[in-house]
């Protein structure tokens, strides 16, 4: 399988099944509208008054070498119903099911998750990170992520459950990451000296211009929140040095040129921007729909030109979605088994609960067990386990799956109830990102 | 070649067995709300 297309002035072809990618001419892109590695003849009966025979020829036998080299048309070898250790490295830390904002798009429902507002007490985070350590098998690295509703709510916990995970990890031999979700009301500067010296990223959530963040992301006395964080934010990565953080935005139907939000966003000092399509129903008045993608896969074109403009201008900025590594990207296994939710990556509600992963909180029928659960036993496994791009029939097909990896579950089973049909709209984004950012590669090469 | 340059080759990063699982988890990145395991790093130091 390939997927050809045209980015800017580079045609381009990616050998699905090698992850192979070639910047081609447009004679060998013409040629691939037709040639199948061994019907030839078909190609000089089609193409013959377009090019010349030598023409073709040529650029035929340069298609044959690589194919001998398994570099197209490479054959997909990786069906595998292989299990993965069944192991947890992984856990979103829900310290908080209460927010100081009032988010119009909020997928928590403004912090409760459809429950009661709580705050997550030490011995609960204790009994996480325990049963973290026990079900990790033999994986060194491990993951903390405290998010909520708003985290630093309740930062002394935060504070004492870093404290103990720094204290077992050594007497485990594990290394934990620590990182943070914040919606950056409370960071004062205790605060940001505290997650510059133990957070490994952190994620600062803002939407991107004044009015457009203003719409959706409210206090709970219906005022803006851009003018209560932005100061925050600048402050926080003034000190962060070589720290990885996020500035990370949501964009609805109201804002459509979200490129100008990553644009004012940059201009504002920030480097590390990432912004994410909404997953809504039709229903709310806010919610992306099929007939805005036109206008969505544009912006993605315009957030591509100014990429390769600041590079070249020595002005880089990270975009987390044209994030891609040709050379050092995960495994094939990672590819086929996704995101890891409900397997080694799991949500841990306040009250110890535990559910596949941060979208899945309070969706009873998904629960998995507790953190207390003195015999833990993961029923849902198999479920999540096998959702995965050979089982998905959309995917199985689709030139993007080794990327995106079959996309994310909570998605498909929010908008189609069924983990194994992806969410359309999301799909055709997630191709259009890939093909920016592999496109940006080729259009920045030397 | 002069019809084609090759940017990447095989890029898949075919390991034996099950691959190691040492690398992040990807919802633990920036994205929390779509999949985007292909901008991962592999972290296997044993290759």
């Amino acid at each position: 399988m390939f997927h050809k297309y045209l980015f800017k002035d580079k045609h381009i072809v990616l050998d699905i099944n090698s992850g192979a990618v070639h910047v081609i001419d447009k004679i060998v892109f013409d040629i691939l509208d037709i040639y199948e590695g061994d019907n030839k003849n078909e190609v000089f009966s089609v193409l013959s008054n377009e090019y010349s025979k030598d023409e073709i020829s040529e650029a035929i036998s340069e298609l044959d070498y690589l194919k001998s080299q398994g570099l197209l048309f490479s054959d997909d070898v990786y069906i595998s119903n292989k299990a993965k250790d069944p192991v947890v490295k992984a856990i979103c830390l829900h310290v908080a099911h209460d927010c100081n904002m009032n988010c119009k798009y909020c997928f928590g429902s403004q912090g409760s998750f459809e429950g009661i507002r709580e705050l997550m007490s030490l011995d609960t985070g204790i009994a996480a990170i325990d049963f973290l350590i026990k079900n990790s098998g033999k994986r060194r690295n491990l993951e903390v992520d405290f998010f909520g509703g708003e985290p630093l709510m309740n930062f002394d916990v935060i504070k004492e459950i870093v404290s103990y995970g720094r204290k077992v990890e050594m007497n485990n031999n594990k290394k934990i990451r620590f990182t943070i979700t914040t919606n950056g009301i409370l960071l004062d500067d205790e605060k940001i000296n505290y997650i510059n010296d133990n957070m490994e990223n952190v994620i600062l959530s803002i939407d991107g211009r004044l009015e457009v963040n203003d719409k959706m992301r409210r206090t709970w006395n219906d005022k803006g929140t851009y003018e209560l964080i932005i100061n925050n934010y600048e402050k926080f990565i003034n000190k962060r040095n070589d720290g990885l953080y996020y500035i990370r935005g949501t964009f609805t139907k109201e804002n459509l040129d979200f490129s100008e939000d990553v644009k004012h966003l940059i201009n504002k000092g920030f480097k590390n921007v990432s912004i994410e399509p909404v997953v809504v129903k039709d229903h709310e008045d806010y919610a992306i729909k099929i007939e805005h993608l036109d206008a969505i896969l544009n912006e993605y074109e315009k957030l591509s030109d100014l990429y390769i403009n600041n590079a070249k201008n020595n002005q880089m900025f990270d975009f987390f979605h044209f994030n891609i590594d040709l050379e050092q990207g995960p495994c094939v296994f990672k590819r086929i088994s996704g995101c890891g939710a409900g397997t080694e990556y799991m949500a841990v509600a306040p009250n110890g609960d535990l559910y596949p992963c941060h979208q899945f909180v309070g969706n009873n029928g998904l629960k998995i067990g507790s953190v207390y659960d003195v015999d833990y036993s993961n029923e849902l496994y198999d479920i999540f386990n096998n959702a995965h791009i050979y089982n998905k029939e959309k995917c199985r097909t689709c030139w993007a799956k080794f990327y995106c990896s079959g996309g994310c579950h909570a998605n498909a089973y929010h908008m189609n109830g069924n983990m194994l049909e992806p969410y359309e709209i999301g799909c055709e984004m997630e191709k259009k990102r890939i093909e920016c950012a592999i496109g940006i590669k080729a259009v920045l090469s030397k | 070649m002069k019809h084609i340059k090759t940017i990447s080759k095989s890029s898949l990063n075919i390991t034996n067995g099950k691959g190691c699982g040492e690398c992040q988890t990807s919802c633990q990145s920036a994205c929390k709300t779509s999949c985007t395991v292909a901008n991962q790093k592999c972290e296997n130091n044993d290759k």
